[in-house]
């Protein structure tokens, strides 16, 4: 029985080895599979167990900057929540940092410094992967200047509607609003609360989580014209801007009995300026078939059109220029209709590319991050995104937006004691147009003592009191666009 | 059979008693409980917890006198059993202390704390009362009647999540069947002890298995009835392993057969099956163990099993800490079945590898108490002691993290649950009585501090 006995041990020994060689698989060798699952609240918890880094806006013309977010400790098992000191204002810039819902925007694009898990913050390399730890986190200042964003925010009320506004020799982002907004602080946190705000947020019509300056793309209208005109010039279709075109008015779409009339008066055989300056239809229809599907084109997507790549950090929705229409369609397409559309942004750097001779500095967001401490971690430096046109392209473009802003559609955005050009644009939307227009007006401006425009400006907002008219851009986006610029230039 | 008369002179040779190693063992068992139970109030209030003190005191008082008992009813006991049933038992309370601090509205550790008096009472009453474990062997008959009993009865009772094992009275519940373990224990002793040649050397030889005769086979097969039995009729998958798992383990040391440990594992086999595939809360075990992660990928959150798993996983090497863990997401039995889970991921693998080395200290000092003795019902039950000890451990243990099909039962000593620790409890008790017994002087014998050989065929 000794012997039967000591088998007995033996398997109970073995059963307790078994729990060890398995403890040892769960909690070594498994552990890291098992620590990265997306159901492992683990995670989440560690992640909320210490206050969010905050995303700063600069205030002045200066270095000053003011935080718009910040964090409370609620407690509960995911304890510091994201709270925002201007919600609706800076919620394009922001996005939402939601227990319940994740994060989007600046909270999404820069989480890792944020949450202080970005390798950037620890003191040493691989740190972070060796305790398994995080560091507080660090803080994200923007390009975002507060008195454009405010201005912009008022100057839209409420309305439908998008401001995005860029330093163009740098590519700064200094205003990016949309309008209706939202608060995301209502989606911190955990529970009904946060639930219920989600629900009735999508449920809304205004749609308020809608980031209109960058995620949402509307038909540029007469706006684009711009583009057309630049694509005339450096192809050469266009010599001299005075110089008269054999433009018809009305004019028949090539190949269509359709006539593509025009809002203003005196486009008959219209200069390329004198088009810009009333926004003759006609005229820069024709002038986009005259530089052909290929030439337009390419010289849309040296905008930034048909880019789906494009980063602020976030990501910017595809501003479209079909590459495959007929010449009807070209014409129309060419003054920003047909399948053109634009997001704001992509506007502004119309806008942006005409102030800075050509070139499109990179859009961006994020100036720099810092750790908590205020060590810098990372900063932005300015790089060029595309050449839009040639110098002498831009100067002459610059030339015929000042003459809008002077004696065009677009004197609304006129500041007295500033360079100011823009353009107007109204765009149709809503199955057969039934929706309230959209009135476009982009623009920059250069004060008196500066060598380079400072600020391009691009603002849509839906205007139920537009007619057709080019005007209703210059009516109701012009003066935003205005009000922008001044804040711009410190003219408060 | 009687207890040997004490008139004999006392041998030259004495085994040591050893009582104060066991005095400082259980210092230092009170010492290490009381630390981690500071540990838990500095981790989470960054105070050392008020009652502390208390704390300390209750478990030190408990140990004490449960020392006294042994030191002057079972001098020669293993000084081993005592301690690491007092550490173990503290660092339980402590464990659940500290989940405790998660669920402030439903606080377990207090009660615990009463059952665990109520554990040493009952091994202080078996360590006085009972002078000679051969007491026991008269009782076989009656201790199966009464484990019959036992686990008939919670059948007439609501089943609590899916098993029906408790009897509730008066806003106390408690599992009559974590008693019927020992009682079966001590059944099988005796009827194994009595049966052994009839069970090892009868019956036919049918293909090189010699099947014993049907008169002995009737309880065998009645047995693995009641297992099963239970398995069906109670949902208690753990219960019915470790009353199969005590059975064929105690046969096989009685007679020595290989043949009986393969029927015993084709009959498991058979009926596990069958039952797994069949009864729907056993069959989902199954399910939940070949994939723990399936209510995940089904969009429903983490499965219990999935939860515990995330628990070990972060312990790691050397865990989080105590009362640093997040082991409250497993839920409802956080603080019961799967309280290897909070050992495991605050003390980590160094934690959970001294946790499982205690259990199988315990186990093999009753079977070293078993190799001592001289009497088969003696060496039957603490290798059946110590068995169900083992399989316990390895029955939880492994079902919480993941090694077989998880099996509701209690973590000895660690986890919450009054009947679990007062059961252990005598458990120890009767090791110390078995211990003692194999370890005191023999009268007669030539003493020579080596225990003498005994010969594989004394019968």
């Amino acid at each position: 029985m000794i012997r039967y006995i000591r088998r007995a041990a033996a398997f109970c020994l073995l059963l307790l080895a078994a729990l060890l060689v398995n403890a040892a698989r769960v909690q070594v060798f498994e552990a890291d599979e098992l620590t990265g699952n997306s159901a492992n609240r683990r995670n989440t918890i560690a992640r909320y167990d210490q206050p969010r880094g905050n995303i700063l806006v600069r205030t002045g013309g200066g270095d000053a900057t003011a935080t718009v977010t910040g964090s409370k400790d609620t407690g509960e098992q995911l304890a510091w929540e994201r709270t925002y000191l201007h919600g609706p204002l800076y919620a394009p810039v922001t996005g939402y940092a939601s227990q319940t819902y994740g994060t989007t925007l600046i909270e999404n694009a820069e989480d890792g410094i944020l949450s202080g898990t970005d390798s950037l913050l620890a003191p040493l390399p691989l740190w972070n992967d060796l305790t398994r730890g995080r560091q507080p986190g660090g803080n994200v200042v923007t390009t975002v200047r507060s008195a454009m964003q405010r201005a912009a925010y008022q100057g839209l009320a409420g309305r439908k509607g998008a401001v995005a506004a860029l330093e163009p020799s740098t590519g700064k982002i200094l205003a990016l609003v949309s309008s209706p907004s939202y608060d995301p602080e209502q989606l911190s946190g955990t529970g009904s609360a946060v639930t219920d705000a989600w629900a009735r947020l999508n449920a809304s019509d205004s749609r308020p989580m809608l980031n209109r300056a960058i995620r949402q793309t509307y038909p540029p209208g007469s706006a684009f014209k711009i583009v057309t005109a630049a694509a005339a010039l450096d192809a050469g279709v266009v010599d001299d801007p005075d110089e008269e075109t054999d433009t018809p008015s009305p004019y028949v779409l090539p190949g269509t009995s359709t006539v593509l009339p025009n809002e203003s008066s005196g486009c008959e055989k219209a200069s390329l300026a004198e088009a810009i300056r009333v926004s003759c239809n006609t005229v820069m229809a024709h002038l986009g078939v005259e530089v052909g599907l290929h030439g337009m084109v390419e010289a849309a997507e040296r905008f930034g059109f048909n880019d789906d790549g494009l980063r602020i950090p976030s990501g910017v929705a595809k501003s479209n220029f079909d590459t495959e229409m007929s010449d009807d369609q070209l014409a129309q397409s060419s003054i920003g209709q047909f399948d053109t559309t634009a997001t704001p942004l992509q506007m502004a750097m119309v806008a942006a590319a005409v102030a800075n001779d050509g070139e499109i500095a990179h859009p961006h967001l994020v100036d720099r991050t810092v750790k908590h401490d205020g060590d810098t971690v990372s900063q932005t430096s300015t790089r060029s995104y595309r050449r839009a046109m040639s110098p002498s392209a831009a100067v002459q473009l610059r030339r015929m937006m000042v003459d809008v802003v002077e004696n065009g559609t677009g004197t609304n955005a006129a500041i007295d004691g500033v360079t100011v050009g823009g353009k107007t644009g109204t765009a149709q939307h809503g199955v057969d147009n039934t929706g309230a227009p959209y009135a476009w007006f982009i623009s920059w401006a250069q004060s008196a003592g500066s060598a380079t425009p400072e600020v391009a400006v691009a603002v849509v907002v839906e205007d139920a009191a537009a007619d057709r008219a080019d005007i209703s851009g210059g009516g109701s986006a012009a003066p935003i666009a205005r009000a922008v610029m001044e804040a711009a230039l410190g003219q408060e | 059979m009687t207890a040997p008369t004490v008139d004999s002179p006392p041998p030259p040779l004495r085994l040591p008693k050893r009582r104060g190693v066991e005095l400082s063992l259980l210092v230092g068992a009170v010492l290490i409980s009381v630390y981690g139970y500071a540990a838990v109030g500095l981790a989470h209030d960054d105070a050392v917890p008020p009652d502390v003190a208390r704390y300390g005191g209750g478990l030190g008082l408990l140990a004490l006198v449960a020392h006294l008992a042994v030191r002057f009813r079972a001098p020669y006991a293993d000084p081993l059993l005592l301690p690491i049933a007092v550490l173990l038992n503290g660092l339980g309370l402590v464990l659940i202390y500290r989940l405790d601090l998660e669920t402030p509205s439903d606080t377990a550790a207090p009660t615990q704390l009463i059952w665990s008096t109520l554990g040493v009472a009952f091994f202080i009453v078996v360590v006085l009362l009972l002078r000679d474990h051969r007491v026991l062997q008269r009782y076989a008959y009656l201790s199966v009647a009464a484990a019959l009993v036992l686990m008939i009865v919670p059948i007439f009772f609501p089943a609590v999540n899916g098993a029906r094992i408790w009897i509730r009275a008066g806003g106390f519940s408690f599992q009559p069947g974590e008693f019927a373990k020992i009682l079966l224990a001590v059944f099988f002793a005796a009827y194994l002890a009595a049966n052994r040649n009839a069970l090892a050397y009868s019956g036919r030889t049918v293909w090189k298995l010699q099947l014993p005769t049907g008169r002995v086979l009737g309880p065998i097969v009645a047995i693995w009835l009641l297992s099963v039995g239970v398995l069906v009729l109670e949902r208690d998958l753990g219960t019915s392993l470790l009353f199969f798992g005590l059975f064929v383990i105690l046969l096989y040391v009685a007679t020595g057969r290989l043949g009986w440990i393969a029927v015993g594992l084709l009959l498991a086999a058979v009926g596990a099956f069958v039952v797994g595939s069949v009864e729907p809360h056993v069959h989902s075990r199954v399910e939940d163990w070949l994939d723990p992660f399936a209510t995940i990928d089904a969009g429903q959150g983490p499965s219990q099993l999935a939860q515990s798993l995330f628990a070990f996983a972060e312990g790691g090497m050397l865990g989080t800490g105590l009362g640093l863990g997040h082991s409250i997401l497993i839920g409802f039995a956080a603080k019961s079945d799967f309280i290897l889970a909070t050992a495991g991921e605050e003390l980590g693998l160094a934690g959970l590898t001294a946790v499982f080395m205690l259990y199988a200290l315990m186990v093999a000092r009753g079977y070293r108490a078993g190799l001592a003795l001289r009497d088969p019902f003696g060496q039957l039950l603490a290798v059946g002691l110590a068995s169900i000890l083992a399989l316990q451990v390895f029955v939880i243990a492994g079902g919480v993290m993941g090694l077989i099909p998880l099996t509701g039962m209690a973590m000895p000593f660690l986890a919450q649950g009054g009947s679990s620790v007062v059961t252990n409890w005598i458990i120890v008790a009767l090791l110390i009585r078995l211990s003692d017994q194999a370890r005191a002087p023999r009268p007669g014998g030539p003493e020579t501090g080596v225990i003498a050989p005994i010969a594989e065929d004394e019968q």
